[in-house]
């Protein structure tokens, strides 16, 4: 009996694997900014290239940084729900227009509406290199210390921003 | 003449990938140049898995060369550039995850199963020794 046991044993462990490989998305690589500061930035606005616009607009409130892009299809896909979230006045949102160009940016916006309050533009992705970038779109949950919370690859919609962040949102403006 | 232009076509076979990425940006440093041209072969393109950023002509990949260049130039070692990757990417970014605690799974999960197999094959041939030797002779070929 014990002779099958276990190559039975084995193989399940093997099975058990494949199962949690399976299920994992390789493309969405944990970030190790999350429960570390959020990276401070200023970089020129993206309307207006004179003002300095950073992670100082947010510091000590519960924000949310937007990387997005013009060339990014999962931006357009979500811009809608951003939207709808800057209507709510849920949480203030913060683009970070990332590796972008600043007339169709702007154009974006002109078009699309903005979520924003404030785009800063980085030209030449430094910035977003910092918050470890690699895909847009991608959102960032800020708490009030400044620090990284949560962070979503891939386009937000409204079944996750409920399921995972308002939860967090719920508990950080809750805990004065 | 078809000599000539069998020598051009596999000299292209040959060159075509290497002029592919960051054409003169290299340092008048051997040394240096040396570096960086090692460290870039160790760090994953985010964007591209299974590509280093040598490799890979995505714009993260040329930007993080850029990045790694300037680090470089301002005179830091190997360990910080891998440090300041780990930072913003974690340990995924590097082909070779540097030991820690994190990773120490990946480092001994290989010898763990080199041991196991070690010890199956000790259990089966100690059996297999023990047990009465009925084969057919075998030939002598």
């Amino acid at each position: 009996m014990s002779k099958f046991l276990l190559p039975l044993f084995a193989f399940l462990l093997l099975v058990g694997m494949f199962v949690i490989g399976l299920t994992k998305d390789p493309s969405r690589i944990p970030s190790p900014l999350l429960g570390n500061p959020a990276p401070e930035y200023a970089l020129p606005s993206l309307q207006d290239p004179d003002v300095l616009v950073g992670s100082a607009d947010f510091a000590g409130q519960v924000a949310l940084v937007n990387i997005w892009a013009t060339w990014c299809p999962g931006c357009r896909q979500e811009h809608g729900f951003l939207m709808e979230l800057a209507a709510e006045n849920a949480v203030p949102i913060f683009g970070l227009n990332w590796r972008d160009n600043r007339p169709d940016a702007l154009q974006w916006l002109r078009n699309l509406g903005n979520p924003y309050e404030t785009s800063a533009f980085d030209a030449d992705g430094r910035v977003g290199i910092d918050w470890g970038a690699y895909g847009a779109p991608e959102t960032f949950l800020v708490d009030k210390n400044g620090m990284v919370v949560h962070k979503h690859i891939a386009p937000l919609t409204r079944e996750i921003w409920e399921r995972d962040f308002v939860p967090l949102i719920e508990q950080l403006e809750g805990g004065e | 003449m078809k000599k000539l232009i069998l020598a051009l076509l596999s000299g292209a076979l040959i060159f075509g990938n290497a002029w592919a990425i960051d054409v003169g940006q290299s340092f008048d440093d051997p040394e240096l140049q040396a570096r960086y041209e090692k460290i870039i072969e160790e760090v994953r393109c985010l964007k591209c898995q299974n590509q280093s950023i040598k490799d890979s002509n995505a714009f993260l990949a040329s930007d993080l060369r850029r990045e790694i260049r300037h680090l470089l130039e301002e005179g830091k070692t190997d360990d910080e550039i891998y440090d300041f990757l780990v930072a913003r990417y974690g340990d995924f970014a590097l082909y070779r995850p540097r030991p820690s605690g994190r990773t120490l799974i990946l480092w001994i999960a290989p010898m763990i199963f080199l041991l196991f197999g070690a010890f199956a094959v000790w259990r089966v041939t100690r059996r297999r020794m023990r047990l009465p030797i009925d084969d057919e002779p075998m030939d002598g070929s």
